[in-house]
């Protein structure tokens, strides 16, 4: 018996680790990335295919935003500037938990959750700004169908986030992968919300 | 007493057992019994479109008289169109892929499990939505506004599900394979699995982005994407070729995977066969520009090109891919010692269909050819839906062994599967030649040549396709239950 074990090979090297929950994360935000980039794809599509008409300053844009209406700028870029914060909050995160340290994972990600909530915020103050019905027109249809759309994603971005402060605030900082996979999710949150915001706030 | 009790207890026992098995299935995280889930309830959506067929081929056969009013009319159209790609081709290719590519990865667990079983669950509730909106007037065209946002809503959440159990699938691939195996070594239809639930991760997204302008507007204002005649316009080309040779990737790793081991022999230039497979997902670049890259012959040689280079590419360069697979296939049977294998046989004939399907698209796309807005589409999506279905049959005779430990007899799989390819001929053929029948209609509609006959060879087609699988559902079940016990390895051919 003893010969027989002495003679056994040794057991193989353990396979790399291969993080599920990160792959799918970036299948996750690959997916979101067509989706939002499609749906900005339509929205310059059916501002390209409108009229024209002179603009206050006597240049000929197409007539896409209701001259009536107008964008928040304020509200619009405190929201991208908020986003990119979420994102250096979700990287702390990850940087504390690769030091074991809980209580500043925690507290990244307690941040990360409320800037995500400031940004809904923000993103509902800006409708009321607006001040516009969703059945009013082309344009008002297809602005509240974008953001909202967004607006969606951010709100799956801040469950992420209360997740996984939860996991960090009962200690469980072992599998360092989620908190990478979680600051992911941000860096694309942040990465669709400015292409947004570049198109439909700033370019108009 | 003692009888009164002890059966009283055989009975709690049978039915607690019984509702075991119930609870057991609903909430399993087995992959077997997910993907098995999938593909049994897209049985149930192929019985329905095949069912459909034979009701507009026996409308058409007597254009001058009408058997359902035009709204039903429209319904089935559509019926048959979202049936055809989002109720069986898509969980055909999420089913087996699910239930066959952990084992075959050498994981012991699909990834995610539980968002799989989350992806099958909100595909079949959207299933019912879908059919049950179509039925009450609801689908692309349908005169019942609350039924067309019912339908729109029902697509919405099965592109979420499927979405979800196709990231389950990637995830799987990537980071569920053993210790020492690599991506390019897997097997064949694992690798088309992979790029197929790839192509579906990128894909489809923006078909649900379309979806939900269009929704939100159909819902509200219907202002900017034409109400429910537009549905079809901004959501047809997810329903429709090319994307459909992303949901059929799975059928040509299939043959892929079956060729050398009918030949006994390793995959002669393996690397090119990778190439093949993958090439055929090119066809994604074509989805999501939304656009129908049509070869129009005209103008300066500039003006050829520019259409001539898009139309090859998101036309031609899928087929090159299906042409290359099935060539290194025969090249493995020619060089090995081949041995029939009963599953080859469905899956090559189900292939044929498919490549005629695709060669049909790449005609239709061709501006000279006039055949837009003909029936010759409605053939070229039944070849696809019919091929893949044949290759399904194909699927089930090669993997069941190792799925439920009984196999089917290699008669029936090689009977059905040669009366499958006939079908799928009958029902699709005629179209291909009937170019002067307008699709969409099947009434007061008058051409030169044998139109009555073409109509009835179509019936007659559709309903010896129900016969077969019907067949084929028989015969799985009788497998499942009384089928020849196979040996303990059940991989020992290969």
């Amino acid at each position: 018996m003893s010969t027989t074990t002495s003679r056994a090979l040794p057991s193989g090297a353990n396979p790399a680790p291969r993080s599920s929950i990160l792959v799918a994360t970036s299948a996750v935000a690959a997916a979101g990335t067509m989706l939002m980039f499609g749906m900005l794809a339509m929205w310059l599509k059916f501002r390209d295919g409108s009229s024209l008409r002179e603009s206050a300053r006597g240049k000929m844009i197409h007539d896409w935003l209701p001259a009536d209406i107008k964008i928040p700028e304020v509200a619009t870029n405190t929201m991208a500037i908020t986003m990119v914060i979420a994102c250096i909050m979700a990287q702390w995160a990850v940087y504390s938990t690769r030091r074991n340290d809980s209580s500043h994972a925690t507290m990244a990600l307690a941040i990360t959750s409320v800037i995500g909530i400031a940004a809904i915020n923000a993103q509902v103050a800006v409708y009321l700004q607006m001040g516009m019905g969703l059945t009013d027109g082309p344009y008002q249809t297809m602005f509240y169908a974008i953001t909202g759309t967004m607006l969606a994603l951010l709100v799956t971005g801040v469950a992420f986030s209360i997740v996984t402060m939860f996991r960090a605030v009962a200690g469980r900082l072992g599998d360092s992968s989620v908190m990478s996979a979680h600051a992911l999710y941000w860096y694309f949150l942040t990465a669709v919300f400015v292409a947004l915001w570049f198109v439909v706030y700033v370019q108009k | 007493m003692s009888t009164v009790d002890s059966t009283a207890t055989a009975g709690h026992a049978s039915t607690s057992s019984a509702l075991g098995t119930v609870a057991n299935w609903i909430t399993t995280t087995d992959h077997k019994k997910i993907g098995r889930l999938f593909v049994g309830a897209s049985a149930l959506w192929m019985l329905n479109i095949v069912g459909v067929g034979i009701a507009l081929g026996i409308e058409r056969i007597a254009p001058d008289t009408a058997i359902f009013n035009s709204n039903s009319v429209t319904q089935l159209f559509a019926m048959l169109r979202t049936g055809a790609t989002f109720g069986v081709l898509l969980p055909l290719t999420l089913g087996f892929g699910i239930a066959v590519v952990p084992t075959q990865v050498g994981s012991k667990s699909l990834s995610f499990a539980r968002l799989a079983m989350f992806g099958f669950y909100a595909w079949l509730i959207a299933s019912g939505l879908v059919i049950g909106s179509i039925v009450a007037n609801g689908g692309p065209g349908g005169g019942n506004s609350q039924m067309v946002d019912l339908y729109l809503m029902g697509v919405g959440v099965g592109l979420v599900g499927v979405i979800a159990a196709s990231v389950s699938l990637v995830s799987t691939v990537l980071t569920s394979r053993r210790s020492g195996l690599s991506l390019l070594e897997i097997p064949m239809f694992s690798w088309s699995v992979f790029v197929a639930a790839i192509s579906v991760v990128l894909t489809l997204p923006v078909l649900l982005g379309s979806l939900i302008y269009v929704a939100v507007d159909h819902h509200y204002g219907r202002l900017v994407f034409g109400g429910n005649e537009g549905i079809d316009m901004w959501l047809g080309w997810g329903f429709s070729q090319p994307q459909t040779f992303l949901y059929v990737i799975p059928a040509i790793g299939l043959l892929a995977e079956l060729a050398p081991v009918a030949a006994r022999i390793r995959q002669p230039l393996r690397g090119a066969m990778l190439i093949g497979v993958a090439l055929v997902s090119s066809a994604m670049f074509g989805t999501v520009t939304q656009t129908s890259h049509v070869f129009v012959w005209g103008g300066t040689l500039s003006d050829k090109l520019k259409s001539a280079i898009p139309y090859a590419w998101f036309n031609l360069l899928p087929v090159l891919g299906v042409v290359i697979v099935t060539l290194l296939a025969l090249l493995a049977i020619q060089k090995g010692t081949t041995r029939l294998i009963a599953p080859l046989v469905p899956t090559f004939l189900g292939v044929g269909m498919i490549v005629v399907g695709m060669a049909g698209n790449a005609v239709q796309k061709i501006e000279s050819a006039k055949l837009a807005g003909s029936v010759f589409e409605e053939a070229a999506v039944t070849y696809i839906a019919y091929g893949a279905m044949l290759c399904a049959w194909g699927a089930i005779s090669y993997f069941g062994p190792s799925l439920w430990g009984r196999k089917i007899s290699d008669t029936a799989v090689i009977g059905i599967g040669a009366l499958g390819m006939f079908a799928t001929v009958l029902a699709s053929a005629p179209f291909y030649f009937a170019k002067d029948q307008v699709a969409g209609v099947v009434s007061d509609f008058d051409y030169s040549g044998p139109q009555t006959l073409f109509n009835t060879v179509v019936s007659a087609g559709h309903v010896l396709m129900a016969l077969c699988l019907l067949s084929a559902i028989a015969l799985s079940v009788k497998s499942l239950s009384s089928g020849e016990a196979v040996s303990a390895d059940v991989w020992s051919d290969q």
